[in-house]
Protein backbone atom coordinates (compact mmCIF):
# COMPACT_ATOMS: atom_id res chain seq x y z
CA UNK A 1 0.00 0.00 0.00
CA UNK A 2 1.32 3.65 -1.39
CA UNK A 3 1.57 5.82 1.50
CA UNK A 4 1.81 9.93 1.26
CA UNK A 5 2.15 13.08 3.09
CA UNK A 6 -0.69 14.55 1.15
CA UNK A 7 -3.24 13.57 -1.46
CA UNK A 8 -4.50 15.70 -4.02
CA UNK A 9 -7.46 14.95 -6.26
CA UNK A 10 -7.83 16.44 -9.39
CA UNK A 11 -5.21 17.97 -11.62
CA UNK A 12 -6.79 21.19 -12.96
CA UNK A 13 -6.17 24.53 -11.88
CA UNK A 14 -6.14 24.02 -8.08
CA UNK A 15 -5.22 20.99 -8.22
CA UNK A 16 -1.90 21.12 -9.82
CA UNK A 17 -0.85 24.35 -8.42
CA UNK A 18 -0.99 22.62 -4.86
CA UNK A 19 0.91 19.70 -5.75
CA UNK A 20 3.14 22.05 -7.00
CA UNK A 21 3.22 23.32 -3.57
CA UNK A 22 3.60 20.78 -1.42
CA UNK A 23 6.23 19.21 -3.62
CA UNK A 24 8.82 22.31 -3.13
CA UNK A 25 9.05 21.91 0.15
CA UNK A 26 9.37 17.98 0.14
CA UNK A 27 5.96 16.87 0.91
CA UNK A 28 5.05 13.50 -1.01
CA UNK A 29 2.38 14.05 -2.73
CA UNK A 30 -0.10 11.88 -4.55
CA UNK A 31 -1.49 14.18 -7.42
CA UNK A 32 -4.68 12.05 -8.83
CA UNK A 33 -6.53 13.03 -11.89
CA UNK A 34 -9.57 10.66 -13.42
CA UNK A 35 -9.23 12.72 -16.81
CA UNK A 36 -6.23 11.53 -19.39
CA UNK A 37 -5.36 15.16 -19.93
CA UNK A 38 -4.89 18.29 -17.05
CA UNK A 39 -7.18 21.09 -17.01
CA UNK A 40 -10.55 20.22 -15.63
CA UNK A 41 -12.84 22.88 -16.68
CA UNK A 42 -10.43 24.47 -18.39
CA UNK A 43 -8.54 22.00 -20.62
CA UNK A 44 -8.48 22.03 -24.24
CA UNK A 45 -9.04 18.80 -26.82
CA UNK A 46 -7.88 18.68 -30.68
CA UNK A 47 -10.21 18.51 -33.73
CA UNK A 48 -8.62 17.45 -36.81
CA UNK A 49 -5.32 19.71 -36.52
CA UNK A 50 -7.30 22.17 -34.70
CA UNK A 51 -6.65 22.68 -31.33
CA UNK A 52 -9.29 24.17 -29.12
CA UNK A 53 -9.79 25.68 -25.60
CA UNK A 54 -12.45 24.19 -23.63
CA UNK A 55 -12.55 27.13 -21.30
CA UNK A 56 -10.15 30.37 -22.25
CA UNK A 57 -11.59 33.20 -22.93
CA UNK A 58 -9.45 35.19 -21.21
CA UNK A 59 -6.72 35.32 -18.61
CA UNK A 60 -8.13 37.69 -16.03
CA UNK A 61 -5.91 39.90 -13.42
CA UNK A 62 -3.92 41.00 -16.24
CA UNK A 63 -0.89 43.12 -15.18
CA UNK A 64 2.22 44.75 -16.70
CA UNK A 65 5.45 42.91 -16.10
CA UNK A 66 6.63 44.70 -12.75
CA UNK A 67 3.43 45.73 -11.15
CA UNK A 68 3.35 44.90 -8.07
CA UNK A 69 0.99 43.11 -5.46
CA UNK A 70 -0.97 41.93 -7.73
CA UNK A 71 -2.89 38.50 -7.72
CA UNK A 72 -1.25 37.52 -10.74
CA UNK A 73 2.28 38.53 -9.48
CA UNK A 74 1.31 36.53 -6.10
CA UNK A 75 1.16 33.32 -8.19
CA UNK A 76 3.59 33.57 -10.75
CA UNK A 77 5.98 33.88 -7.35
CA UNK A 78 4.84 31.46 -5.30
CA UNK A 79 4.96 29.07 -8.00
CA UNK A 80 8.48 30.06 -8.98
CA UNK A 81 6.89 31.00 -12.64
CA UNK A 82 8.68 34.20 -14.73
CA UNK A 83 6.29 36.94 -15.77
CA UNK A 84 7.70 36.06 -19.18
CA UNK A 85 6.75 32.60 -19.03
CA UNK A 86 3.28 33.51 -19.84
CA UNK A 87 3.40 35.71 -22.79
CA UNK A 88 0.65 37.68 -21.96
CA UNK A 89 -1.06 39.68 -24.57
CA UNK A 90 -3.47 42.22 -23.07
CA UNK A 91 -7.10 42.84 -24.74
CA UNK A 92 -8.18 45.43 -26.86
CA UNK A 93 -11.63 46.14 -25.51
CA UNK A 94 -14.53 44.41 -24.55
CA UNK A 95 -18.44 45.86 -24.64
CA UNK A 96 -21.25 45.45 -22.44
CA UNK A 97 -24.19 45.57 -24.81
CA UNK A 98 -27.75 46.38 -23.54
CA UNK A 99 -30.48 47.27 -25.89
CA UNK A 100 -30.22 50.70 -25.60
CA UNK A 101 -26.91 51.46 -23.88
CA UNK A 102 -23.66 50.34 -24.13
CA UNK A 103 -20.34 50.36 -22.50
CA UNK A 104 -16.77 49.73 -23.46
CA UNK A 105 -14.23 49.13 -20.86
CA UNK A 106 -10.14 48.21 -21.44
CA UNK A 107 -7.78 47.39 -18.71
CA UNK A 108 -7.45 50.76 -17.61
CA UNK A 109 -10.27 51.46 -15.41
CA UNK A 110 -10.52 55.37 -16.44
CA UNK A 111 -11.77 54.47 -19.99
CA UNK A 112 -14.82 52.47 -18.32
CA UNK A 113 -15.19 55.62 -15.78
CA UNK A 114 -15.44 58.20 -18.83
CA UNK A 115 -18.09 55.47 -20.34
CA UNK A 116 -20.47 55.62 -17.54
CA UNK A 117 -19.95 59.49 -17.37
CA UNK A 118 -20.81 59.79 -20.72
CA UNK A 119 -23.83 56.88 -20.79
CA UNK A 120 -25.13 57.81 -17.14
CA UNK A 121 -23.74 61.46 -16.41
CA UNK A 122 -25.72 61.22 -13.27
CA UNK A 123 -24.25 58.10 -11.72
CA UNK A 124 -20.56 58.83 -12.67
CA UNK A 125 -20.23 60.06 -9.05
CA UNK A 126 -21.71 57.17 -7.21
CA UNK A 127 -19.37 54.93 -9.47
CA UNK A 128 -16.41 56.32 -7.93
CA UNK A 129 -17.58 55.91 -4.75
CA UNK A 130 -17.98 52.60 -5.34
CA UNK A 131 -14.56 52.42 -6.83
CA UNK A 132 -12.85 53.77 -3.25
CA UNK A 133 -15.24 51.08 -1.60
CA UNK A 134 -14.30 47.76 -3.90
CA UNK A 135 -10.60 49.18 -3.54
CA UNK A 136 -10.37 49.79 0.25
CA UNK A 137 -12.17 45.89 0.74
CA UNK A 138 -10.48 43.21 1.71
CA UNK A 139 -12.41 40.30 -0.72
CA UNK A 140 -9.81 37.63 0.24
CA UNK A 141 -10.56 37.65 4.32
CA UNK A 142 -11.50 34.05 4.53
CA UNK A 143 -13.22 34.85 7.35
CA UNK A 144 -15.91 37.24 5.58
CA UNK A 145 -20.02 37.36 6.07
CA UNK A 146 -22.05 36.81 2.69
CA UNK A 147 -23.13 40.00 1.77
CA UNK A 148 -26.03 40.23 -1.02
CA UNK A 149 -23.95 42.67 -3.37
CA UNK A 150 -26.79 44.22 -5.19
CA UNK A 151 -28.06 45.68 -1.79
CA UNK A 152 -24.21 46.65 -1.40
CA UNK A 153 -23.75 48.67 -4.89
CA UNK A 154 -27.58 49.92 -5.22
CA UNK A 155 -26.12 52.53 -2.32
CA UNK A 156 -23.84 53.90 -4.89
CA UNK A 157 -25.51 53.31 -7.80
CA UNK A 158 -29.39 53.94 -8.78
CA UNK A 159 -29.97 53.35 -11.89
CA UNK A 160 -31.00 50.17 -12.10
CA UNK A 161 -29.66 49.43 -16.22
CA UNK A 162 -26.10 50.46 -15.08
CA UNK A 163 -26.39 47.95 -12.23
CA UNK A 164 -27.13 45.33 -14.36
CA UNK A 165 -24.52 46.31 -16.75
CA UNK A 166 -22.07 46.44 -14.09
CA UNK A 167 -22.95 43.23 -12.72
CA UNK A 168 -23.09 41.48 -16.36
CA UNK A 169 -19.92 40.42 -16.72
CA UNK A 170 -19.08 39.68 -13.18
CA UNK A 171 -22.10 37.08 -12.75
CA UNK A 172 -21.31 35.34 -16.00
CA UNK A 173 -17.90 35.18 -15.53
CA UNK A 174 -18.03 34.19 -11.82
CA UNK A 175 -21.20 33.44 -9.68
CA UNK A 176 -22.41 30.34 -8.55
CA UNK A 177 -25.64 32.08 -7.29
CA UNK A 178 -28.58 33.16 -9.34
CA UNK A 179 -29.33 36.60 -9.88
CA UNK A 180 -26.75 37.99 -7.03
CA UNK A 181 -23.34 37.49 -5.88
CA UNK A 182 -21.94 37.65 -2.61
CA UNK A 183 -20.30 40.94 -2.11
CA UNK A 184 -16.65 39.86 -1.34
CA UNK A 185 -16.42 37.85 -4.75
CA UNK A 186 -18.10 40.77 -6.24
CA UNK A 187 -15.39 42.64 -5.34
CA UNK A 188 -13.05 39.81 -6.63
CA UNK A 189 -14.42 39.86 -9.54
CA UNK A 190 -14.55 43.39 -10.06
CA UNK A 191 -10.94 43.98 -9.30
CA UNK A 192 -9.77 41.01 -11.76
CA UNK A 193 -12.01 42.53 -14.71
CA UNK A 194 -12.84 45.67 -14.61
CA UNK A 195 -9.38 47.26 -12.76
CA UNK A 196 -7.28 44.78 -13.68
CA UNK A 197 -8.71 43.18 -17.05
CA UNK A 198 -7.88 40.56 -19.46
CA UNK A 199 -5.43 38.76 -21.26
CA UNK A 200 -4.06 36.03 -23.35
CA UNK A 201 -1.63 34.07 -22.79
CA UNK A 202 -0.04 32.91 -26.20
CA UNK A 203 -1.10 29.21 -27.49
CA UNK A 204 -4.21 29.96 -24.76
CA UNK A 205 -4.38 27.44 -21.55
CA UNK A 206 -1.83 24.59 -22.51
CA UNK A 207 0.57 27.16 -22.30
CA UNK A 208 -0.32 27.51 -18.80
CA UNK A 209 -0.71 23.58 -18.22
CA UNK A 210 2.57 23.06 -19.79
CA UNK A 211 4.51 25.68 -17.02
CA UNK A 212 2.48 24.10 -14.43
CA UNK A 213 3.10 20.15 -15.86
CA UNK A 214 6.68 21.34 -16.01
CA UNK A 215 6.91 22.41 -12.72
CA UNK A 216 5.86 19.08 -11.12
CA UNK A 217 8.15 17.52 -13.36
CA UNK A 218 11.21 19.36 -11.93
CA UNK A 219 10.12 18.44 -8.96
CA UNK A 220 9.97 15.02 -9.17
CA UNK A 221 6.00 14.59 -8.68
CA UNK A 222 3.99 12.50 -10.96
CA UNK A 223 0.58 13.41 -12.56
CA UNK A 224 -1.52 9.70 -11.64
CA UNK A 225 -4.04 10.01 -14.74
CA UNK A 226 -6.97 7.75 -15.10
CA UNK A 227 -7.39 7.23 -11.23
CA UNK A 228 -10.66 7.80 -10.32
CA UNK A 229 -11.26 8.60 -6.40
CA UNK A 230 -14.57 7.00 -6.36
CA UNK A 231 -14.41 7.17 -2.08
CA UNK A 232 -12.41 8.77 0.36
CA UNK A 233 -11.50 6.88 3.66
CA UNK A 234 -12.13 8.22 7.36
CA UNK A 235 -11.63 6.87 10.46
CA UNK A 236 -13.73 8.42 13.56
CA UNK A 237 -13.93 11.27 11.19
CA UNK A 238 -10.64 11.71 10.14
CA UNK A 239 -9.13 11.30 6.73
CA UNK A 240 -7.09 8.16 5.98
CA UNK A 241 -6.77 8.10 2.14
CA UNK A 242 -8.82 7.30 -0.74
CA UNK A 243 -9.49 4.40 -2.56
CA UNK A 244 -9.58 4.43 -6.64
CA UNK A 245 -11.88 2.49 -8.76
CA UNK A 246 -9.40 -0.01 -9.36
CA UNK A 247 -9.75 -1.09 -5.77
CA UNK A 248 -6.07 0.84 -4.70
CA UNK A 249 -5.89 2.38 -1.12
CA UNK A 250 -3.92 5.04 -1.26
CA UNK A 251 -2.98 6.45 2.61
CA UNK A 252 -2.30 9.81 3.28
CA UNK A 253 -2.99 12.09 6.49
CA UNK A 254 -3.92 15.04 4.45
CA UNK A 255 -6.32 15.23 1.43
CA UNK A 256 -7.07 18.30 -0.62
CA UNK A 257 -9.96 18.14 -3.03
CA UNK A 258 -10.58 19.98 -6.07
CA UNK A 259 -13.57 17.97 -7.36
CA UNK A 260 -16.45 20.32 -5.52
CA UNK A 261 -17.77 20.29 -2.04
CA UNK A 262 -20.60 18.03 -2.92
CA UNK A 263 -18.87 15.52 -5.30
CA UNK A 264 -16.24 15.41 -2.52
CA UNK A 265 -18.54 14.74 0.61
CA UNK A 266 -20.47 12.51 -1.56
CA UNK A 267 -17.76 10.41 -1.52
CA UNK A 268 -16.70 10.32 1.81
CA UNK A 269 -16.67 6.75 3.51
CA UNK A 270 -18.47 5.83 5.76
CA UNK A 271 -21.18 7.90 4.11
CA UNK A 272 -21.89 11.19 5.93
CA UNK A 273 -25.45 13.02 5.81
CA UNK A 274 -25.13 16.44 4.00
CA UNK A 275 -27.57 18.63 2.11
CA UNK A 276 -24.51 20.65 0.45
CA UNK A 277 -26.45 21.95 -2.78
CA UNK A 278 -25.34 21.31 -6.44
CA UNK A 279 -25.08 24.68 -8.42
CA UNK A 280 -27.13 25.66 -11.20
CA UNK A 281 -25.02 27.61 -13.66
CA UNK A 282 -23.72 25.86 -16.18
CA UNK A 283 -23.41 27.18 -19.97
CA UNK A 284 -23.27 26.23 -24.12
CA UNK A 285 -20.53 27.06 -25.78
CA UNK A 286 -20.16 26.86 -29.61
CA UNK A 287 -16.91 27.74 -31.07
CA UNK A 288 -16.65 28.91 -34.53
CA UNK A 289 -13.54 28.88 -36.96
CA UNK A 290 -13.43 31.07 -40.02
CA UNK A 291 -10.89 31.69 -42.53
CA UNK A 292 -11.65 36.16 -42.20
CA UNK A 293 -10.80 37.41 -39.06
CA UNK A 294 -12.96 38.73 -36.80
CA UNK A 295 -11.60 41.73 -37.17
CA UNK A 296 -12.78 41.75 -41.21
CA UNK A 297 -16.24 41.05 -40.09
CA UNK A 298 -16.69 44.64 -38.41
CA UNK A 299 -15.74 43.02 -34.96
CA UNK A 300 -12.89 44.76 -33.06
CA UNK A 301 -14.13 43.91 -29.35
CA UNK A 302 -12.39 40.98 -27.29
CA UNK A 303 -15.33 40.07 -25.89
CA UNK A 304 -18.66 41.08 -25.63
CA UNK A 305 -21.33 40.69 -23.00
CA UNK A 306 -24.87 40.64 -24.97
CA UNK A 307 -28.15 41.05 -24.17
CA UNK A 308 -31.47 41.53 -25.46
CA UNK A 309 -33.25 42.44 -22.96
CA UNK A 310 -33.52 45.28 -20.38
CA UNK A 311 -32.75 43.29 -17.34
CA UNK A 312 -29.77 40.35 -17.05
CA UNK A 313 -31.31 37.46 -16.37
CA UNK A 314 -28.67 35.36 -14.42
CA UNK A 315 -30.49 32.30 -13.93
CA UNK A 316 -30.84 28.88 -15.05
CA UNK A 317 -33.18 29.12 -18.15
CA UNK A 318 -36.74 26.73 -18.31
CA UNK A 319 -35.25 26.52 -22.30
CA UNK A 320 -32.33 24.45 -22.90
CA UNK A 321 -30.51 28.14 -23.54
CA UNK A 322 -30.83 31.41 -22.49
CA UNK A 323 -32.01 33.40 -25.82
CA UNK A 324 -31.48 36.73 -24.75
CA UNK A 325 -27.65 37.12 -23.21
CA UNK A 326 -24.68 35.78 -24.29
CA UNK A 327 -20.97 36.32 -23.92
CA UNK A 328 -18.66 36.10 -26.96
CA UNK A 329 -15.49 35.76 -26.98
CA UNK A 330 -13.00 36.61 -29.97
CA UNK A 331 -9.41 35.46 -29.17
CA UNK A 332 -8.10 37.06 -32.52
CA UNK A 333 -8.90 40.43 -30.80
CA UNK A 334 -5.89 40.77 -28.46
CA UNK A 335 -3.32 42.59 -28.72
CA UNK A 336 -1.34 40.21 -30.35
CA UNK A 337 -3.04 37.38 -32.55
CA UNK A 338 -1.83 34.22 -31.85
CA UNK A 339 -4.24 32.33 -34.25
CA UNK A 340 -4.09 31.74 -38.04
CA UNK A 341 -8.11 31.44 -38.55
CA UNK A 342 -10.97 33.35 -37.02
CA UNK A 343 -12.21 32.72 -34.07
CA UNK A 344 -15.39 33.55 -32.45
CA UNK A 345 -17.11 31.38 -29.21
CA UNK A 346 -20.58 32.20 -27.80
CA UNK A 347 -21.81 30.84 -24.71
CA UNK A 348 -25.05 31.11 -23.08
CA UNK A 349 -26.36 30.38 -19.96
CA UNK A 350 -28.15 26.72 -19.83
CA UNK A 351 -30.36 24.25 -18.25
CA UNK A 352 -28.38 21.47 -17.53
CA UNK A 353 -31.77 19.24 -16.81
CA UNK A 354 -33.47 20.06 -20.30
CA UNK A 355 -30.19 18.95 -21.94
CA UNK A 356 -29.25 15.78 -20.11
CA UNK A 357 -33.27 14.82 -20.33
CA UNK A 358 -32.63 14.61 -24.36
CA UNK A 359 -32.11 11.17 -25.81
CA UNK A 360 -29.55 10.69 -28.86
CA UNK A 361 -30.88 11.98 -31.78
CA UNK A 362 -32.89 14.91 -30.18
CA UNK A 363 -29.73 16.24 -28.41
CA UNK A 364 -27.62 16.19 -31.37
CA UNK A 365 -31.05 17.95 -33.66
CA UNK A 366 -30.94 20.51 -30.36
CA UNK A 367 -27.38 21.18 -30.82
CA UNK A 368 -28.20 22.12 -34.49
CA UNK A 369 -30.93 24.51 -33.30
CA UNK A 370 -28.23 26.12 -31.36
CA UNK A 371 -25.90 26.83 -33.84
CA UNK A 372 -28.34 27.89 -36.45
CA UNK A 373 -29.52 30.63 -33.40
CA UNK A 374 -25.90 31.31 -32.71
CA UNK A 375 -25.16 31.98 -36.48
CA UNK A 376 -28.17 34.60 -36.22
CA UNK A 377 -27.34 36.07 -33.11
CA UNK A 378 -23.92 36.67 -34.85
CA UNK A 379 -25.08 38.19 -37.86
CA UNK A 380 -27.27 40.28 -35.63
CA UNK A 381 -24.52 41.40 -33.95
CA UNK A 382 -22.73 42.65 -37.01
CA UNK A 383 -25.41 44.43 -38.08
CA UNK A 384 -25.68 46.23 -34.68
CA UNK A 385 -22.03 47.11 -34.36
CA UNK A 386 -21.02 47.17 -38.00
CA UNK A 387 -24.01 48.20 -39.87
CA UNK A 388 -21.66 48.73 -43.03
CA UNK A 389 -20.24 45.42 -43.10
CA UNK A 390 -22.20 42.49 -45.00
CA UNK A 391 -23.37 39.25 -42.87
CA UNK A 392 -21.63 36.46 -42.67
CA UNK A 393 -22.40 33.28 -44.47
CA UNK A 394 -22.69 29.43 -42.98
CA UNK A 395 -20.44 28.58 -46.16
CA UNK A 396 -17.64 30.83 -44.81
CA UNK A 397 -17.08 28.59 -41.47
CA UNK A 398 -13.92 26.43 -42.05
CA UNK A 399 -14.86 24.43 -38.64
CA UNK A 400 -17.48 24.36 -35.69
CA UNK A 401 -17.79 22.38 -32.79
CA UNK A 402 -20.62 22.88 -29.50
CA UNK A 403 -20.74 21.93 -26.05
CA UNK A 404 -23.06 22.04 -23.35
CA UNK A 405 -23.64 20.95 -20.05
CA UNK A 406 -23.66 17.71 -19.93
CA UNK A 407 -20.57 17.82 -21.80
CA UNK A 408 -18.81 19.89 -19.36
CA UNK A 409 -20.25 17.12 -16.28
CA UNK A 410 -18.86 13.83 -19.30
CA UNK A 411 -15.28 15.79 -19.00
CA UNK A 412 -15.03 17.09 -15.84
CA UNK A 413 -17.56 15.13 -13.43
CA UNK A 414 -19.08 18.08 -11.45
CA UNK A 415 -22.56 17.39 -10.52
CA UNK A 416 -25.10 18.91 -13.04
CA UNK A 417 -22.48 19.96 -15.34
CA UNK A 418 -21.58 23.14 -13.28
CA UNK A 419 -19.00 25.42 -13.94
CA UNK A 420 -18.99 27.79 -10.64
CA UNK A 421 -19.65 25.03 -8.20
CA UNK A 422 -22.30 25.16 -5.23
CA UNK A 423 -23.54 28.09 -3.96
CA UNK A 424 -21.92 27.23 -0.64
CA UNK A 425 -18.42 27.89 -0.56
CA UNK A 426 -16.28 26.65 2.30
CA UNK A 427 -14.00 29.41 2.58
CA UNK A 428 -11.85 28.44 4.69
CA UNK A 429 -11.27 24.68 2.87
CA UNK A 430 -13.04 22.75 5.56
CA UNK A 431 -15.12 19.90 5.75
CA UNK A 432 -16.74 17.70 8.34
CA UNK A 433 -13.90 15.84 7.97
CA UNK A 434 -10.71 16.51 9.56
CA UNK A 435 -8.20 17.31 7.25
CA UNK A 436 -10.21 16.65 3.99
CA UNK A 437 -9.59 20.10 2.80
CA UNK A 438 -11.80 22.03 -0.35
CA UNK A 439 -9.79 23.44 -3.29
CA UNK A 440 -10.72 25.01 -6.14
CA UNK A 441 -13.84 26.23 -7.06
CA UNK A 442 -16.03 25.47 -4.31
CA UNK A 443 -13.26 26.97 -1.33
CA UNK A 444 -14.91 30.18 -3.05
CA UNK A 445 -11.99 31.22 -5.96
CA UNK A 446 -12.82 30.38 -9.26
CA UNK A 447 -11.44 31.45 -12.70
CA UNK A 448 -7.87 30.33 -14.02
CA UNK A 449 -6.04 32.53 -11.69
CA UNK A 450 -8.55 32.52 -8.53
CA UNK A 451 -8.72 28.52 -8.48
CA UNK A 452 -4.42 28.50 -8.49
CA UNK A 453 -4.83 31.00 -5.78
CA UNK A 454 -7.07 28.94 -3.77
CA UNK A 455 -4.86 25.56 -4.08
CA UNK A 456 -1.52 27.82 -3.44
CA UNK A 457 -3.34 29.05 -0.31
CA UNK A 458 -5.28 26.45 0.98
CA UNK A 459 -1.75 24.22 0.69
CA UNK A 460 0.55 26.79 2.30
CA UNK A 461 -1.86 26.59 5.12
CA UNK A 462 -2.75 23.19 6.04
CA UNK A 463 -0.24 21.42 3.94
CA UNK A 464 3.24 23.92 5.10
CA UNK A 465 2.39 25.92 7.54
CA UNK A 466 0.46 22.71 9.51
CA UNK A 467 -2.53 25.04 10.28
CA UNK A 468 -4.59 22.37 12.33
CA UNK A 469 -7.72 21.64 11.91
CA UNK B 1 30.63 30.54 7.74
CA UNK B 2 31.26 34.69 6.97
CA UNK B 3 28.46 37.75 6.58
CA UNK B 4 29.30 37.62 3.17
CA UNK B 5 28.34 34.57 2.16
CA UNK B 6 25.03 34.20 4.23
CA UNK B 7 24.42 37.67 2.54
CA UNK B 8 24.69 36.09 -0.76
CA UNK B 9 22.45 32.64 0.40
CA UNK B 10 19.84 35.28 0.98
CA UNK B 11 20.29 36.67 -2.21
CA UNK B 12 20.31 33.89 -4.08
CA UNK B 13 16.78 33.02 -2.14
CA UNK B 14 15.49 36.16 -2.70
CA UNK B 15 16.42 35.90 -6.45
CA UNK B 16 14.94 32.47 -6.63
CA UNK B 17 11.45 33.71 -5.10
CA UNK B 18 11.20 37.47 -6.88
CA UNK B 19 11.98 36.04 -10.47
CA UNK B 20 11.26 39.37 -11.82
CA UNK B 21 12.97 41.89 -9.61
CA UNK B 22 16.53 43.23 -10.09
CA UNK B 23 18.07 41.95 -6.49
CA UNK B 24 21.36 43.09 -7.20
CA UNK B 25 20.33 47.18 -6.42
CA UNK B 26 19.38 45.80 -2.96
CA UNK B 27 19.97 48.67 -0.52
CA UNK B 28 21.10 46.81 2.98
CA UNK B 29 19.56 49.11 5.17
CA UNK B 30 16.07 49.63 3.21
CA UNK B 31 13.43 47.26 3.99
CA UNK B 32 13.30 44.52 1.66
CA UNK B 33 9.51 45.30 1.39
CA UNK B 34 9.88 48.34 0.72
CA UNK B 35 12.16 47.34 -2.42
CA UNK B 36 10.88 44.34 -3.75
CA UNK B 37 7.72 42.95 -4.50
CA UNK B 38 7.56 40.64 -1.25
CA UNK B 39 4.57 40.14 0.86
CA UNK B 40 4.01 37.87 3.82
CA UNK B 41 3.76 34.84 1.53
CA UNK B 42 6.78 35.31 0.09
CA UNK B 43 9.06 36.05 3.53
CA UNK B 44 7.51 32.49 4.54
CA UNK B 45 8.84 30.75 1.78
CA UNK B 46 11.93 32.74 2.15
CA UNK B 47 12.08 31.05 6.18
CA UNK B 48 10.60 27.48 4.57
CA UNK B 49 13.87 27.41 2.18
CA UNK B 50 15.97 28.54 5.07
CA UNK B 51 15.38 25.07 6.38
CA UNK B 52 15.33 23.12 3.24
CA UNK B 53 18.25 24.47 1.79
CA UNK B 54 20.33 24.77 4.81
CA UNK B 55 18.45 23.70 7.82
CA UNK B 56 18.67 26.96 9.11
CA UNK B 57 15.41 27.60 11.20
CA UNK B 58 13.40 30.99 11.95
CA UNK B 59 10.73 30.61 14.57
CA UNK B 60 7.54 32.96 13.74
CA UNK B 61 8.55 35.73 16.51
CA UNK B 62 11.66 36.05 14.74
CA UNK B 63 10.32 36.89 11.22
CA UNK B 64 10.89 41.03 11.60
CA UNK B 65 14.55 40.36 12.04
CA UNK B 66 14.40 39.32 8.18
CA UNK B 67 12.82 42.75 7.97
CA UNK B 68 16.17 44.20 5.76
CA UNK B 69 19.29 42.31 3.83
CA UNK B 70 21.17 43.68 7.18
CA UNK B 71 19.40 42.73 9.32
CA UNK B 72 18.89 38.81 7.86
CA UNK B 73 22.21 38.90 7.72
CA UNK B 74 23.15 39.78 11.40
CA UNK B 75 20.30 37.49 12.95
CA UNK B 76 21.04 34.48 10.28
CA UNK B 77 25.15 34.45 10.83
CA UNK B 78 25.49 33.36 14.04
CA UNK B 79 23.12 30.36 12.72
CA UNK B 80 24.85 29.58 9.96
CA UNK B 81 27.67 29.72 12.09
CA UNK B 82 26.55 27.17 14.77
CA UNK B 83 25.59 24.55 11.82
CA UNK B 84 29.12 24.01 11.42
C1 LIG C 1 -16.65 27.03 -20.86
C2 LIG C 1 -15.84 27.63 -19.76
C3 LIG C 1 -15.20 28.85 -19.95
C4 LIG C 1 -14.42 29.40 -18.94
N1 LIG C 1 -13.74 30.55 -19.21
C5 LIG C 1 -12.88 31.04 -18.29
C6 LIG C 1 -12.07 32.15 -18.60
O1 LIG C 1 -12.12 32.69 -19.70
N2 LIG C 1 -11.23 32.63 -17.65
C7 LIG C 1 -11.13 32.05 -16.43
O2 LIG C 1 -10.33 32.51 -15.61
N3 LIG C 1 -11.89 30.98 -16.10
C8 LIG C 1 -12.75 30.46 -17.01
N4 LIG C 1 -13.52 29.37 -16.70
C9 LIG C 1 -13.55 28.90 -15.29
C10 LIG C 1 -12.33 28.09 -14.92
O3 LIG C 1 -12.08 27.16 -15.93
C11 LIG C 1 -12.56 27.35 -13.60
O4 LIG C 1 -13.05 28.24 -12.62
C12 LIG C 1 -11.29 26.68 -13.05
O5 LIG C 1 -10.63 26.00 -14.08
C13 LIG C 1 -11.66 25.74 -11.91
O6 LIG C 1 -10.56 24.98 -11.50
P1 LIG C 1 -10.66 23.95 -10.29
O7 LIG C 1 -9.31 23.44 -10.04
O8 LIG C 1 -11.38 24.58 -9.16
O9 LIG C 1 -11.64 22.78 -10.75
P2 LIG C 1 -11.57 21.72 -11.98
O10 LIG C 1 -10.93 22.33 -13.15
O11 LIG C 1 -12.94 21.22 -12.15
O12 LIG C 1 -10.64 20.57 -11.44
C14 LIG C 1 -11.14 19.41 -10.86
C15 LIG C 1 -10.38 18.22 -11.39
O13 LIG C 1 -10.74 17.05 -10.64
C16 LIG C 1 -10.85 15.96 -11.52
N5 LIG C 1 -11.73 14.96 -10.91
C17 LIG C 1 -13.06 15.02 -10.72
N6 LIG C 1 -13.52 13.93 -10.11
C18 LIG C 1 -12.44 13.14 -9.86
C19 LIG C 1 -12.25 11.87 -9.23
N7 LIG C 1 -13.27 11.19 -8.72
N8 LIG C 1 -10.98 11.37 -9.13
C20 LIG C 1 -9.93 12.06 -9.64
N9 LIG C 1 -10.05 13.24 -10.25
C21 LIG C 1 -11.29 13.79 -10.36
C22 LIG C 1 -11.43 16.57 -12.79
O14 LIG C 1 -11.19 15.74 -13.90
C23 LIG C 1 -10.69 17.89 -12.85
O15 LIG C 1 -9.49 17.79 -13.57
C24 LIG C 1 -14.29 28.76 -17.70
C25 LIG C 1 -14.93 27.53 -17.50
C26 LIG C 1 -15.67 26.95 -18.53
C27 LIG C 1 -16.29 25.61 -18.31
Amino acid sequence: MREFDAIVIGAGMSGLAAAIRLGMYEKKVCLLEKHTITGGLNSYYSRGKRRLDVGLHALTNYMEKGERGKPLAKLLKQLRLPYDSLELSPQKQSRILFPEKELVFTNDIEFLTEEIAKNFPTQVDGFLKLLTKVREFDEVNLDNEFLPAKDVVRHFIQDEMLLEMIFCPLLIYGSALEDDMDFSQFVIMFKSLYLEGFGRPEGGVRRILNLLEGKLKELGVEIEFKKSVTEILTQNNIVTGVKLESGEVIHAPLVFSSMGLPETLNKVFPAIHHQTPIGRMSFTETLYFFSQKPADMGLNDTIIFANQAPQYAYRRPDSLFQKESAVICLPNNFTHDDQSEGVIRLTHIANYDAWKALEKTEYKAQKENLHNYDFDYLNQLIQRLAPAKNAVQKTDLAFKDLFTPTTVERYTWHLGGCVYGSPEKTRRGLTPIKNLIIIGTDQGFLGIVGAMLSGISMANLYGLQGETV
Amino acid sequence: MQPTEVRQIVLDIIADIALDDDVTKIDDSIALRDQLDLDSMDFLDIVMELKKQHKVEVPQEDYPKLATMESCVTYLTPKFQALQ
